[in-house]
């Protein structure tokens, strides 16, 4: 048995028939493609999976995607406004805040979220806010300092 | 050359697809008419296969085909080998028991993960639901976990081949004899029993492999998240499966980490090549993460007893070492080579040492297989040697610093004076040792962190700082040397260099990035030789199909050892082009400077662009006599010796007396890589190997039961560092050029993680050693807050 459901990605919107099992991450890397969002794990862990659901940041594996239906979903594809990105992930290259990638866009959503619930976020809160997210290859050092950057430009843009 | 990118800190090119999300992992793809692979593993960690029934599971629909280990024997298909080599003691040369890729009916599992069959159909839903219908009987019988426990008379044998479930035994080092009569006649003598536990590397990405064979070309493609394309092909192609390399195209697309486990050659990587033949269509495998836990190879895991003597004045007059390593149920691609070549031959440290022995015994327990993870024996050596140091100094009286500073090896720069032969096979290439333990002392401000200590020690919060120096062999490595150890390939690397007639150049290594930032350094390197815009550089790597071969990334080899070959074709294209520039400039060859991207005749402004000598070669109109078109060249390097890099790393923790929580308050890396083409990537190399090394110490290692389950195989159960439990690392470094390969360079990848983990226990044993528990001499990794509470109450 199928179910059908509309969700909005990226400003897009989709009908799509879905299984009732299928997870939200599976829906969107398989079925609609966006491979962007990474898995990791089988056991909620890792964070990979972030995405923003009605703007709030949900590990994609931890939702199944009829649990979506009616809502309007931002992955790492949908984060950058046209050819310009994203403070953090303007953040992320400047600071070498990623290595290998494959946690980086979870990462980012992630930060993302923590962003616009403490746009002044102090080192310590950074990294408590980042504590659901696995990174393997940095030791979080620059990705600490590449969410600084963009709290920094973001704060700046606000004020300007 | 100019010098507009080496040693900069370049933003890295590869960012733009990671940071959008259209990086391209292997598990991304999804071919025409690709089916999904399920692989059945056994529960069991020893255990006789007695039936199979596959009935059902064929019967479903959407199952395309279900294979077993039969169907794998019956094609005449042999086990996946080890690629090293290592002889017993006697002589004789190691058991090497096969490694089937999938076990048959009437043989036995050997690890918990072992694969039994594989389910084949149109969605991994249905697959995994099929693969719930096969029906296998097994008869369970005991396991044996632990190496030293493995070697028993009596114990579980893993292997018939293998009395004792000895793999090899092995030493290395000055006669054991003459280090007993040391041992003996040394003032004092340390003495340690330890455990370096077992890791899981756990790269974020889980493994994964598809295969496509395709009937038309009788071809076959293998995408896989792999460290080493090339040597996966040779591997796959040569033993395993039998089927000729040129009809095999091996691609590792963009790789989410690897950390020494993506570098071996897996069974599943010719599963699905092999079935993909059988059925004709494209088949793929993503391992799940708690597949990934028992299937993937497992780092250090060893059991040791170390003696070190001392002379009355604090010199170190001998070394000598017992130890058990656990290679778990089959041997994987590098692991012989890592307890033995890469792990014995460190036992000199930075130190004067005159006598040491090391007695190696490796054997087989009902574990999934260890092999290298990052620093691959190099960890286990200074853990070893530095644990020694503070504990020494600690029951002598002596301050660590000044014992380490009394036992160097002096400076040697390895051009005016030479390398540093050491008792234990290898030549050390050039050092300061004794200044990067200055710069990180006086980083650490030593003096005031002792009163700090004094004060914290009548708290209940005790303060305590350890030391680490060390050093490692990489850059690996030149291929007579290896081939005597064992290695069953060479170790150098390909590099090719082909300029376009636009004069824009493409560069294909053999080296493999999965994070290491490749893409940049390597065009830095070239950008700059060449005198060309960065943006006018792109790197390929990863697809057999474009670079020539190459021996891939682990070792800290790729700038080393891949860079040099690619500086090999440089001078190839600026030597070639110089023969150009003569010819448009009416000059002779040797008035020819060549500087800036352009060929200069010397004392004149007569000049002619290196994008106008590409040109040229392209359109060869008004051209050298007898000089070939093109401008295209690829090397072949195999290094002179190994490089090595060295370091002090000082960690300072705060333990908390009533929980035993021990807080990672400072961690100071002073490293000595070469030289550096991009200090940011440098960095973040040493950020990375720290966080691997201090997770060890802290928080992380693998835990089987007397059955052989795993029972902390999920990223719930197996504890790594997140975000909050480290601190912002505080780094700096001096540049000792390598004096044997173009680029003075000396590799980055590993030096965080072969350093950190000691300094972290050493700080942890001086916290406890400044409160009162003088007499604490061991706490077992990771030193979680029981096993600290623990050693000061008991």
């Amino acid at each position: 048995m199928e179910i059908k459901i509309s969700v909005n990605v990226n400003g897009k919107n989709y009908v799509r028939e879905v299984e009732p099992r299928t997870l939200l991450v599976h829906f969107l890397r398989d079925t609609l493609r966006l491979t962007g969002t990474h898995i990791g794990c089988d056991t909620s862990s890792c964070g990979a999976c972030t995405i923003h659901v009605d703007g709030v940041a949900v590990k994609s594996c931890t939702m199944l995607a009829v649990q979506a239906d009616g809502s309007s979903i931002t992955t790492i594809e949908g984060l950058a406004q046209g050819a310009e990105l994203h403070p953090l992930q303007e953040g992320f290259k400047e600071c070498h805040g990623l290595q290998c990638g494959f946690c980086t866009p979870g990462m980012i959503m992630t930060a993302a979220d923590l962003l616009a619930k403490n746009p002044n976020p102090s080192e310590a809160e950074i990294r408590h806010g980042l504590e659901g997210n696995f990174c393997r290859c940095t030791g979080y050092h620059n990705i600490v300092k590449a969410v600084q950057y963009a709290a920094e430009k973001m704060g700046t843009e606000i004020s300007a | 050359m100019s010098n507009k990118y080496i040693g900069k800190a370049v933003k890295r090119v590869e960012d733009k697809r990671f940071i959008t999300g259209k990086g391209k992992y292997t598990d991304d793809m999804i071919l025409p008419r690709q089916t999904y692979a399920y692989i059945i593993r056994s529960p069991y960690a020893h255990a006789q296969v007695k039936s199979i029934d596959i009935s059902q599971a064929l019967a479903t629909e959407g199952v395309v085909a279900v294979f077993t280990g039969d169907d794998i024997a019956q094609s005449g298909i042999n086990g996946v080998p080890a690629g090293w080599q290592v002889n017993f003691k006697n002589g004789d040369i190691m058991k090497e028991p096969p490694h089937p890729l999938l076990v048959g009916t009437g043989s036995t599992v050997k690890h918990v993960g072992d694969a039994v069959a594989v389910v084949i159909a149109e969605s991994k839903e249905i697959a995994a639901d099929a693969a719930e219908l096969v029906e296998i009987d097994y008869e369970v019988f005991d396991a044996v976990v632990n190496p030293v426990e493995a070697v028993k008379e009596g114990a579980p044998l893993v292997h018939e081949s293998a009395p004792n479930n000895i793999a090899f035994d092995w030493e290395i080092g000055n006669p054991k004899a003459e280090v007993d009569e040391a041992i003996a006649n040394s003032h004092h003598v340390t003495s340690l029993e330890f455990v370096n536990q077992r890791m899981v590397p756990n790269p974020i990405e889980p493994r994964s492999a598809i295969g496509h064979y395709e009937s038309s070309s009788d071809r076959y493609t293998l995408y896989t998240s792999t460290q080493n394309p090339h040597l996966i092909r040779l591997l796959m192609c040569a033993f395993v499966l039998g089927i000729p390399e040129h009809k095999v195209r091996v691609v590792g697309p963009d790789v989410g980490g690897g950390f020494g486990s993506k570098i071996f050659h897996y069974t599943e990587e010719a599963l699905v090549t092999w079935c993909s033949k059988q059925i004709e269509r494209p088949v793929k495998w993503t391992s799940e993460r708690s597949e990934a836990f028992i299937t993937d190879a497992h780092g250090r895991d060893h059991v040791t007893h170390a003696e070190m003597g001392f002379d009355k004045d604090g010199n170190v007059t001998a070394l000598r070492i017992k130890t058990f390593a656990n290679l778990g149920a089959y041997l994987s691609t590098f692991a012989p080579a890592v307890p033995t070549y890469l792990h014995g031959t460190l036992l000199q440290g930075l130190y004067t040492t005159p006598k040491i022995h090391l007695d190696m015994t490796c054997a087989f327990t009902h574990t999934n297989a260890v092999d290298a993870y990052r620093g691959a024996g190099r960890p286990e050596a200074t853990y070893l040697l530095e644990r020694l140091m503070d504990l020494a100094a600690h029951e002598m009286g002596v301050d660590p610093v000044e014992l380490r500073l009394k036992n160097f090896i002096p400076p040697f720069d390895g051009v005016n004076q030479p390398g540093y032969q050491t008792q234990v096979a290898l030549q050390y290439d050039s050092g300061n040792y004794h200044e990067v333990l200055r710069r990180g002392v006086a980083m650490l401000g030593y003096e005031e962190f002792r009163k700090a200590q004094a004060e914290a020690a009548q708290s209940n919060k005790l303060l305590g700082v350890g030391f680490s120096t060390y050093i490692e062999a990489c850059g690996i490595a030149p291929s007579a040397v290896v081939g005597a150890l064992g290695a069953r390939a060479g170790l150098y690397e390909v590099g090719q260099v082909r300029v376009q007639p636009t004069g824009k150049v493409s560069v294909y290594t053999g080296a493999h990035s999965h994070g290491q930032g490749h893409e940049t350094t390597f065009a830095q390197v070239v950008a700059d030789k060449l005198g060309i815009p960065l943006e006018d550089v792109e790197i390929h790597h990863g697809d057999t199909e474009t670079v020539a071969f190459g021996m891939g990334t682990y070792g800290s080899r790729s700038l080393a050892v891949g860079g040099s070959a690619i500086v090999k074709s440089l001078e190839k294209i600026i030597e070639k082009g110089a023969k150009i520039a003569a010819h448009k400039l009416e000059a002779n060859e040797e008035d020819l400077t060549f500087a800036d991207g352009k060929y200069t005749v010397n004392g004149t402004d007569k000049s002619v662009a290196f994008g106008d000598i590409a040109l040229t070669a392209y359109v060869p109109h008004n051209y050298p006599a007898g000089l070939e078109p093109g401008l295209d060249f690829s090397s072949f390097y195999d290094p002179a010796n190994f490089t090595y890099p060295y370091g002090c790393h000082i960690a300072v923790v705060e333990v908390d007396k009533e929980t035993g929580k021990v807080s990672l308050k400072r961690f100071i890396a002073v490293d000595d890589v070469g030289n550096v083409i991009n200090p940011m990537i440098v960095d973040g190399q040493i950020h990375g190997g720290l966080a691997q090394g201090i997770g060890q110490a802290l928080l992380e290692g693998a835990i089987f039961d007397e059955n052989g389950q795993l029972i902390n195989g999920s990223y719930m159960d197996y504890c790594m560092p997140r975000a909050d439990d480290l601190p912002m690392f505080e780094l700096d470094r001096t540049e000792t050029p390598c004096p044997h390969n173009p680029l003075g360079v000396k590799g980055a990848g590993e030096a965080g993680c072969i350093g950190s983990t000691p300094a972290v226990v050493n700080a942890v044993l001086d916290a406890l050693w400044s409160g009162g528990f003088g007499h604490v001499k061991d706490i077992l990794m990771p030193t979680t807050p029981e096993r600290v509470w623990r050693a000061m109450n008991s």
